[in-house]
């Protein structure tokens, strides 16, 4: 008995999912009879199923909901979102009632007589007395278990009667439990005994749904043409069969090890070459992927089977809020990890309440902005790289920008002044924050806001990352992006004092080497370690020291020797994680931690390698922590909690600035000492050539550019400029009106990916701009110089051992208008310089410094100037023209025309 | 002697009266883990440590192609660390909750069978940390066997 109650409970909550989204699906289109169809079997089913299993509450409840159905069927009662309201009541009542019974066994006490009044009320809406008549066909109810011999009996003697009205359907359940108990106890022996039998024996319950369903097909070909869906259904279902979770799982980790012996037997045999186990072994290992892929996919469930609560959802809270809101599914099909599915389950199901609640207005609020009265709100899911993106977007209001720019200030998440230079993208994602998560905030910010902090931290739990776009007034798109799968991850091996780690590949933004000839140096503020990169300042912290690994104190060292770092991002913060050593990435199986070793949060669980060792795979989030903390321990300043925070300048530097406007009311500044003169214009004398403005400047032509790109130069009066000159070049930054100059210490707060900023500092208590002085120029420069560069061809000749710098640099060469020759020795180089006549020369010097020496003295470079490459800044080039890092383009360039320049001037 | 024996919740008291204890010594004493509670005997050949775990967790091993976490018995018992390391040393493995466990032991001795009347509750003036693992002592001849009791070791380090 217990095993049939247990196969009837997985297999009616089945049932009943399909049910609420098929009814939803039907309300919005009553007269779609395939739909209905559906559902009237399905309930149908449930009921049949309790009445073989004695279970009273639950057959009176399905079978009032299926009489209401039933009229609905042949049209006898419209379907009204009130009545479909009524039917979905039911189905809940039947869940709850299911839900107790899966934890008791027993059917709970309780009363339905409320909904079944309501319903059968609903039913009689324009019928006579419909149940009553049902009475008659108590025997109906046999019939599909007892397909052998009871199956004609009661069709003959009920059948005309039903196929008049309402057809075979609602024939089994229009019985009393009393009387039908009373039929089985006392009725007919022919019919009875199949159906005891079915109760009591083990052997034929399994067969129950299988009889059952062969009954509806029976009936099928007998009366129902419309059914034919129901036994093409049977016929699907007969290539699936049921597994418990546990065997899949235990398979799971079954097929990881033989991975893993897999991975060790390969490493045996690589190392011995001639091995004869080389070919089995080559066979066993293409098995074992396939084997690995096979059941990967045993796992892999459609991501619609986690929406399929959805549309009920929706359903119900449009209803409960006054709104009109349609769902959109798209790429159900697409396939992901069971155990993910599970965990995204409930934060998409959030997330989609909040879209209806918060995000989606009201009819009337919609027609007044003049969009369509029903809101829309779309579910996506899609395949990309090893990630499942899941977009969910409304047409609904947008989040409400000032609000949570307000309501963050008044958090303190952010200052003000960073609150009002922030982009918008950025202020939106407040809403992830945790202090954003009161009910309060919710009825006060027309945005969304309850538990988005929940929704990201389950998300990042399974590796995954959620993001957003809002437009106010036009809606919201959540971006989720998840990992196909949990079990086996992507990982990069890295060694800290002696001892390898895992850190998965999700985290980590990329690698890069600081110090020693590296062109990234650490540098420290107090105490804390950043490494400049790319222009921004990088947290940096030994894993060692992360871990707490003895001895770690001050691991990370001054630049004396080369060292590698990790770059990784978690938690909106990038930091870098300094290691000794960087081995391989690995594809590895996670093994959870022993409770004796859980407590440490640095670790997220523990694999074995391929060569057998056990290492421990580092939690990307705890090591953040770690991170945050130390920064906040070592030096307010360096609070980079905010990854754009950026600082510049030391505490004590004091800095000329002029501050200026320049399209919009806000300050913007730039250092003093870059700034060669002020000049006021007259706009008259601006002329205009090949799309820009110049102006005849001390006998030579200025271009003149805007500050803000946005602002127009002044086409009458005089127009501000600010001066000034670069390699003997001159260019006029146009603004709309000098303001002041100010003595200030510069703290550049928060970087800008703005082309042409530096970033904001508050100077004399407003955020104020800081403009890259650099940009524009080389942006004037480069443009301007262009067409005369082409007149004289000018060689180059590149002595460069390294063949990775000679292809590197000398594209770049070409690129900016020289003829290269690239050579790799001293000696090559002098032959090709006497014919070449090269304008100037560059030399590596990091190998060899002393032969590039010899370029100076050979009379045969005919004076050109040597230009000395080497790939750190600081290296001793003080014999030759000019120093130039490898890796620097644009300085590459500039010293080279820099170094011509002087040489021809000497 | 018998009824102490019958006290403690959950000896298994055979028919005969003894019960079979593997014995294992740590630092000088001779320590006694029930027959049925062991797994498997082995050396440790590799060990990785954790950092950050407590002071009694030496590491983390694979022994077949399992993570066994190896616990060291020494510190639990408030002994003088290792000082050549953990390569060799000998770890008797154990399970818990379905997770595995090595507890590594100086040396691992005889397989023995005790009578019951020779055990003795844990006299009261013993070492906290000791006490806390045992089950109690057998008298055996010209030494004391302590019995762990390895549920309340291995709960003892979580």
């Amino acid at each position: 008995m217990d095993e049939l109650l247990a196969e009837f409970l997985t297999e009616t909550n089945e049932f009943l999912e399909t049910v609420d989204t098929q009814l939803v699906q039907f309300e919005s289109d009553p007269t779609d009879s395939e739909t209905l169809n559906n559902i009237f079997r399905l309930v149908h089913t449930i009921k049949g199923t309790c009445g073989f299993l004695g279970l009273p509450r639950l057959q009176f409840v399905a079978h009032a909901g299926e009489t209401l159905l039933g009229k609905f069927r042949d049209g006898t009662i419209e379907a009204t979102p009130d009545s479909v309201q009524l039917v979905l009541e039911s189905i809940d009542r039947i869940k709850e009632i299911l839900a107790d019974l899966e934890t008791t066994g027993q059917e709970p006490e309780g009363d339905d007589s409320a909904l079944i009044g309501a319903l059968e009320r609903a039913a009689e809406g324009k019928t006579e007395a419909k149940p009553v008549e049902a009475k008659v066909e108590v025997k109906a109810e046999p019939e599909p278990a007892a397909p052998d011999n009871a199956d004609a009996i009661p069709v003959d003697e009920n059948g005309n009667k039903w196929d008049k009205d309402l057809g075979r359907f609602l024939k089994p359940g229009e019985v009393s439990l009393a009387e039908l108990e009373a039929a089985f106890m006392a009725a007919d022996v022919e019919e009875i005994s199949p159906k005891s039998e079915a109760v009591e024996a083990p052997a034929p319950v399994p067969r129950n749904p299988e009889d059952r369903r062969g009954g509806t097909e029976r009936r099928t070909t007998a009366r129902d043409e419309d059914d034919d869906a129901a036994s093409k259904a049977g016929g699907v279902s007969a290539q699936t069969i049921r597994v418990n979770v546990d065997v899949l799982e235990n398979l799971m980790t079954m097929v990881s090890e033989l991975v893993l012996t897999r991975n060790q037997l390969m490493q045996m045999v690589r190392n011995n070459s001639n091995s004869e186990f080389k070919a089995p072994l080559q066979r066993l290992s293409s098995v074992t992927g396939e084997l690995q892929d096979s059941v990967m996919k045993t796992r892999m469930q459609p991501v619609g089977s986690a929406w399929k609560k959805l549309p009920r959802i929706v359903r119900d809270a449009a209803r409960d809020l006054g709104k009109k809101i349609d769902l959109v599914l798209e790429g159900e099909a697409t396939e992901l990890d069971r155990q993910v599915l599970e965990l995204i389950k409930d934060p998409l199901t959030h997330m989609i309440r909040n879209s209806c609640d918060h995000a989606i207005e009201k009819p009337a609020d919609r027609a007044a902005a003049g969009k369509n009265e029903t809101g829309t709100i779309k579910l996506n899911a899609y395949h990309e790289g090893g990630h499942i993106v899941i977009e969910l977007s409304d047409d609904g209001a947008g989040l409400n920008t000032a609000r949570i720019r307000d309501k963050a200030i008044k958090n303190g998440l952010v200052t003000e002044e960073q609150a009002w230079t922030m982009p918008d993208a950025q202020i939106h994602r407040f809403i992830f924050a945790p202090g954003f998560s009161t009910a309060q905030v919710v009825t006060n910010l027309s945005g969304r806001g309850v538990g988005m902090d929940v929704v990201r931290t389950n998300i990042k739990l399974i590796g995954g990352e959620v993001d957003l776009q809002s437009n106010e007034g036009k809606g919201t798109k959540f971006f989720i992006k998840i990992p196909l799968t949990l079990a086996i991850v992507s990982a990069l091996v890295v060694g800290a004092k002696g001892q390898r780690f895992a850190i998965p590949q999700l985290s980590v933004v990329e690698l890069v080497s600081a110090g020693g000839s590296s062109e990234h140096k650490v540098e420290t503020l107090n105490k804390a370690r950043v490494l400049r990169l790319r222009d921004r300042l990088l947290p940096l912290m030994s894993l060692s020291g992360a871990l707490c690994i003895e001895g770690a104190e001050d691991d990370i060292k001054d630049n004396n020797s080369t060292q590698f770092v990790v770059v990784m991002q978690q938690a909106g913060i990038m930091f870098g994680i300094v290691v000794d050593e960087v081995f391989d990435t690995e594809e590895i199986v996670v093994k959870p931690l022993s409770s004796a070793v859980s407590g440490v949060k640095a670790f997220s669980g523990a694999t074995i390698l391929g060569d057998g060792s056990v290492i421990m795979i580092i939690d990307p989030q705890s090591i953040a922590r770690a991170v945050g903390e130390t920064e906040e321990h070592t030096s307010e300043e360096a609070d980079s909690r905010q990854k754009s925070v950026k600082q510049e300048a030391k505490k004590d530097d004091i800095e000329s600035l002029i501050i200026f406007r320049a399209g919009g009311e806000e300050p913007k500044a730039v250092p003093l000492g870059v700034v060669t003169r002020l000049e006021d214009l007259d706009v008259s004398t601006f002329e205009q050539s090949d799309g820009k403005t110049l102006v005849q400047y001390r006998g030579s032509l200025m271009p003149i550019v805007p500050a803000d790109p946005y602002t127009n130069i002044k086409t009458s009066g005089n127009q501000p400029i600010l001066v000034f000159t670069h390699n003997e070049h001159a260019i006029g930054l146009a603004v709309d009106e000098i303001l002041d100059i100010v003595e200030e210490k510069l703290d550049i707060e928060m970087a800008t990916d703005k082309g042409g900023m530096l970033g904001v500092a508050v100077i004399k208590g407003r955020a104020t701009e800081i403009l890259d002085v650099g940009y524009h120029l080389s942006n004037a420069i480069t443009d301007w110089d262009k067409p005369i560069k082409k007149e004289e061809p000018k060689n180059i000749v590149l002595v460069e051992r390294n063949p990775f710098f000679r292809n590197l640099l000398s594209p770049l060469l070409k690129a900016a208008g020289y003829n290269v020759e690239a050579v790799d020795t001293v000696s090559a180089a002098l032959v090709c310089a006497e014919y070449q006549k090269p304008t100037a020369i560059l030399a590596d010097i990091d190998e060899d410094r002393n032969s590039a020496l010899r370029l100076l003295d050979d009379e045969r470079t005919a004076g050109a100037p040597v230009v000395a490459l080497s790939g750190s800044s600081e290296a001793d080039a003080q014999e030759f023209a000019a120093l130039v890092r490898k890796s620097d383009r644009y300085g590459l360039i500039s010293t080279i025309e820099y170094a011509t320049k002087k040489g021809l001037a000497a | 002697m018998n009824a102490t024996a019958l006290k403690s919740d959950d000896m298994v008291v055979s028919d005969f009266g003894t019960q079979e204890f593997v014995t294992v010594h740590v630092g000088d004493q001779i320590l006694g883990v029930g027959v049925k509670e062991i797994h498997d005997v082995f050396a440790i050949s590799e060990l990785t440590p954790v950092p950050g775990a407590r002071k009694e967790i030496a590491g983390v091993l694979n022994l077949r192609g399992r993570i066994v976490t190896a616990i060291d018995a020494r510190v639990i018992l408030g002994l003088p660390p290792r000082e050549n390391g953990y390569v060799g040393v000998m770890a008797v493995g154990v399970e818990h909750k379905g997770e595995s466990y090595g507890v590594l032991v100086d040396s691992v001795g005889e397989v023995l069978r005790l009578k019951d009347s020779e055990f003795e509750a844990n006299p009261i003036n013993m070492d906290a940390k000791w006490k806390s693992i045992s089950r109690g002592i057998y008298r055996l001849e010209g030494k004391l066997l302590m019995t762990i009791d390895i549920e309340k070791l291995l709960v003892q380090s979580n």
